[in-house]
C-alpha cells in the first residue's frame, strides 16, 4: 500500500464540517439496539469537547427504511425530511448532525434532488406548509456524526486514557473499518475520503493508535441491504454477503470491527452469532468472534469510559477480549445492572464470554 | 523574441512533426513549437506498434528525419498558451513570453493519457503492481516485465476502457486504441514470460483497424490470451499480497473473483492539458468530448472555427499513428490551399 498516494486520494475528498452548534437527529436502529452510542456522542460533544448540540423532541424517523423498501414514496420522505429541517430552523440551528448513515444518504439524496430539480423543492415547501404550517431552510452544513468525531479525532487522542494498542505486545490493534454503503458510495464528494479509500473511520483509528486492515472485501456490503434482509425470503442472500466479508477479513486477524452505519453494526454483530449457530464457524482468533463497535463506543473506550455505560454489553459479540487487549478495566458484576443498581435482563447466549 | 513565419505548428508529436515536415518540403517556413524538451510526443514511450508490431523508434526516426529541414525551426520547451488575430496574421504567445507571428496555424496539441488514479477503485498509485499500459510499454523498452519486488508475474489482467466509455469520469467516447493495445501487450507479455496467464476484461472488443481482427485471433489461438466480457469493479490486495479483482463475466452471467500478480489499466485518451490551455485563451471551439471541434465532421475535419487555424491529429479525437499522420497530411493540403488563395487575394 502506497501511503502517500492513499493520503492524496483522501485529500481530494475533504468536506467542510461545522465546528459547533449542531442540530442532532437520531437513528431509529441505534436508539433501539445500542443507545449508549448516541448517549455518549451527546456527552462527548457537550461535556468533553464543550460544544453546543441540540435535539428537538418532535423529531421523528426519516422513514428511510420504508423508502428503501418501496413503502414510503419519494414525495413523502422529502416532506418528512423537510419537516426535520423546519424543526431545525425553529430551533435556531443551521448545522445538521445526522446519527444514521441511511438517513445521511436520504438527506443527501434529497438535497441533491432539490439542487437539480428546483421544482421538487418548491412542491415540498408547499406540501409541508399545507400539512403542518411549517417552513424550512436547507442546512448550511450537513455532517454525519462520524464526520464530527473525525473532525475532533486529534482532540480525543490528546485526552486518551487508552490507545488502540495491544497492552501486552505493544503492537497496534488491527481494525476492520466499514463505512456503510449509503455514507459515500452514492455521493463520494460528501464523505470524508470518498468511497474507495474512505478516511472517516480509518482517520480515527490511526489517530488513536490502531492499524487499519485493507482486505479484499473491504468495500463489500455488510449484508443488510434493506431488501436483502427485510424481504424474509432474501435473508440467505444477506447472510451470504456477510460470510463473504468475514471470510475475507479472517486471515488478517482483526481485533475488532468499527462501523459507521447502524445497520452494518447490527448485521456484522448479529450475523456472527447466526453463522456460529448454523455452522459453528467463527472469525476471530482462538475460536472467538470479532467485536463490532460503533465509532462512539471506540472513542468512549479511548477516553476511558466504563464499557458498560457505553452499552457494549448489548452487542451480541461481547467485548471482553478487546477490553483485555487494551487494558481497559471492567467489573463483571456491574455488567447487567442499571446505574442505580437494579438488575437488567441479561441475554442468554452471549458470544466471547 | 518575435518571429514571422508562414505556418506555426503547435505541438511536436506525430501529427505536428508530420505536418511541419510536409509543409517544409513544399517550401513553407515553419516554426514547430513543442512544450517538452524533445519532439516525438507519446511515440517516444511506445515499444512496438500495432498491427505489425514494428519498433516504435522506426516511425520516430522517420519523423525526426522529416523535420530536419532548413525551413523548420524547432522550438522545444515552448508552450503556446494563446492565439489572437484572424485571417491573414496570427499572433501566438508562449508561457515564457515568446511571440510568434504566422500566416496560418496548425494546432496539433495531441492527447494526454487518462490519469488512472481517477479510477480509484482500481488502486493505481496505491497498489504497486497495478500499472498502466504506458508503464508496461516502459517495461518492454527496459527489457523485462517485473513486479514491484522484482519477481516475475505469473498472472496478469488487462482492464480495458479505463477512462473511456465511462460516464462516471465524464468520458462517453471510445478511445479506439486501448483494445488493440491490450491485445498487443498481452501477446508481448507471453513472449517475454514463459507460461504466463493473461486475462483481458473488456466491454466490447473494438477491432476496427486494418489487421486488428487478425491479431485478436492470433492472441487467442497462438498465445492463449483469455478474453472475459465484463468490467472489473474493483482491485484490492489479498492476505498473500496478490491483487484480487472482482468482475462480472457477462457472457457466463456470473460474478467472478480472481487473484492476479499484476493488473494493467488500459488508459484512454483525453484532450491534452496543452490543448486545454490553448482553448482557454483563444476562441477555438470544443466538442462535448472536450477535444477541439472541427468545422465539419466529414468534409472539413482539419478546419477550425477560425479561418487560418487548422487541426492535425488527436487534438480533435482519438486516433492511431497511421490516422494521425494521414490527418496531418490532410491539414497540410488545407493550409497550402489557404495560403495560395490568400496570396492571390493579397496580390
Amino acid at each position: 500500500m502506497n501511503e502517500p498516494d492513499k493520503k492524496r486520494i483522501w485529500s481530494e475528498y475533504q468536506k467542510e464540517i461545522a465546528d459547533d452548534h449542531y442540530f442532532y437527529v437520531r437513528s431509529c436502529i441505534r436508539q433501539s439496539f445500542f443507545p449508549g452510542s448516541e448517549q455518549f456522542f451527546l456527552h462527548l460533544i457537550r461535556d468533553i469537547l464543550g460544544k453546543d448540540i441540540y435535539e428537538n423532541p418532535s423529531h421523528t424517523t426519516c422513514t428511510g427504511i420504508g423508502y428503501h423498501t418501496d413503502i414510503v414514496p419519494f414525495q413523502t420522505i422529502m416532506t418528512v425530511v423537510a419537516r426535520h429541517f423546519a424543526l431545525m430552523k425553529e430551533s435556531g440551528y443551521k448545522n445538521i448532525a445526522i446519527s444514521c448513515v441511511t438517513s445521511f444518504g436520504i438527506y443527501t439524496e434529497i438535497i441533491e434532488t432539490w439542487k437539480h430539480f428546483p421544482e421538487e423543492l418548491e412542491k415540498t415547501r408547499e406540501y409541508l406548509l399545507k400539512a403542518t404550517g411549517r417552513e424550512f431552510d436547507i442546512p448550511e452544513n450537513m455532517a454525519h456524526t462520524s464526520d464530527i468525531v473525525y473532525k475532533f479525532r486529534n482532540e480525543i487522542a490528546s485526552k486518551a486514557k487508552f490507545r488502540l494498542v495491544n497492552k501486552k505486545t505493544g503492537e497496534p490493534l488491527k481494525v476492520v473499518e466499514h463505512i456503510g454503503c449509503h455514507y459515500s458510495k452514492m455521493f463520494p464528494k460528501y464523505g470524508v475520503g470518498g468511497a474507495e479509500f474512505p478516511k472517516v473511520l480509518s482517520g480515527m483509528i490511526e489517530a488513536w493508535g490502531g492499524e487499519v486492515i485493507d482486505y479484499p472485501e473491504r468495500r463489500h456490503c455488510c449484508g443488510f441491504g434493506f431488501r436483502q434482509y427485510i424481504v424474509q425470503a432474501n435473508r440467505g442472500y444477506s447472510l451470504s454477503n456477510s460470510v463473504k466479508k468475514f471470510e475475507s477479513m479472517k486471515p488478517f486477524k482483526p481485533d475488532f470491527i468499527i462501523t459507521n452505519c447502524p445497520g452494518c453494526n447490527m448485521f456484522m454483530d448479529k450475523w456472527q452469532y447466526t453463522i456460529r449457530e448454523m455452522e459453528g464457524r467463527t472469525y476471530g482468533e482462538n475460536g472467538l468472534s470479532i467485536p463490532v463497535l460503533t465509532y462512539e463506543e471506540v472513542a468512549g473506550l479511548v477516553l476511558g469510559m466504563n464499557p458498560w455505560e457505553l452499552g457494549l454489553q448489548y452487542h451480541m459479540v461481547q467485548p471482553e477480549p478487546l477490553l483485555d487487549k487494551m487494558g481497559v478495566e471492567y467489573s463483571k458484576s456491574d455488567k447487567f445492572i442499571t446505574k442505580d443498581g437494579k438488575p437488567l435482563p441479561a441475554p442468554e447466549k452471549l458470544i466471547n464470554v | 523574441m518575435n518571429s514571422m513565419v508562414d505556418v506555426l505548428v503547435i505541438g511536436g508529436g506525430v501529427a505536428g512533426m508530420e505536418a511541419a515536415g510536409q509543409l517544409a518540403r513544399s517550401g513553407y517556413s515553419v516554426i514547430l513549437a513543442e512544450k517538452e524538451p524533445l519532439t516525438g510526443g507519446h511515440l517516444k514511450n511506445w515499444y512496438h506498434l500495432f498491427p505489425d508490431r514494428r519498433d516504435g523508434n522506426e516511425v520516430g526516426e522517420y519523423l525526426d528525419n522529416l523535420v530536419k529541414n532548413k525551413n523548420i525551426e524547432i522550438r522545444n520547451n515552448t508552450c503556446i498558451t494563446g492565439i489572437t488575430g484572424r485571417k491573414g496574421k496570427f499572433t501566438a504567445t508562449a508561457s515564457d513570453g515568446q511571440v510568434v507571428e504566422a500566416e496560418a496555424v496548425i494546432v496539433a496539441t495531441g492527447f494526454d493519457l487518462f490519469d488512472s488514479r481517477r479510477k480509484e477503485e482500481y488502486g493505481y498509485g496505491i497498489y504497486p503492481n497495478v500499472i498502466t499500459s504506458a508503464d508496461l510499454e516502459k517495461m518492454f523498452r527496459n527489457g523485462s516485465v517485473k513486479l514491484a519486488d522484482g519477481g516475475v508475474p505469473a498472472r496478469i489482467g488487462f482492464i480495458h476502457c479505463v477512462g473511456s466509455r465511462d460516464e462516471k469520469v465524464g468520458n462517453l467516447y471510445c478511445s479506439k486504441l486501448c483494445c488493440i493495445t491490450a491485445v498487443k501487450q498481452a501477446m508481448e507479455v507471453h513472449e517475454k514470460i514463459s507460461g504466463v496467464k493473461t486475462f483481458c476484461f473488456y466491454m466490447d472488443m473494438r477491432m476496427g483497424g486494418a489487421y486488428y481482427e487478425e491479431i485478436y485471433r492470433e492472441a487467442q489461438e497462438k498465445y492463449g490470451v483469455s478474453f472475459i466480457r465484463g468490467k472489473v469493479s474493483e482491485v484490492s490486495q489479498g492476505y498473500n499480497g496478490r491483487l484480487v479483482i472482482k468482475a462480472e463475466d457477462t457472457l457466463a452471467g456470473r460474478p467472478l473473483r480472481m487473484e492476479l500478480d499484476m493488473v494493467v489499466l488500459m488508459a484512454g485518451m483525453e484532450m491534452s492539458d496543452a490543448g486545454e490551455i490553448l482553448a482557454g485563451k483563444s476562441s477555438l471551439r470544443r466538442g462535448e468530448n472536450r477535444f477541439f471541434s472541427t468545422a465539419d465532421n466529414h468534409t472539413a475535419s482539419n478546419r477550425s472555427n477560425l479561418k487560418g487555424v487548422f487541426y492535425a491529429g488527436t487534438c480533435t479525437a482519438p486516433m492511431n499513428i497511421t490516422e494521425s499522420i494521414s490527418h496531418a497530411r490532410a491539414a497540410v493540403t488545407e493550409v497550402v490551399s489557404y495560403l495560395r488563395e490568400k496570396k492571390q487575394r493579397d496580390e
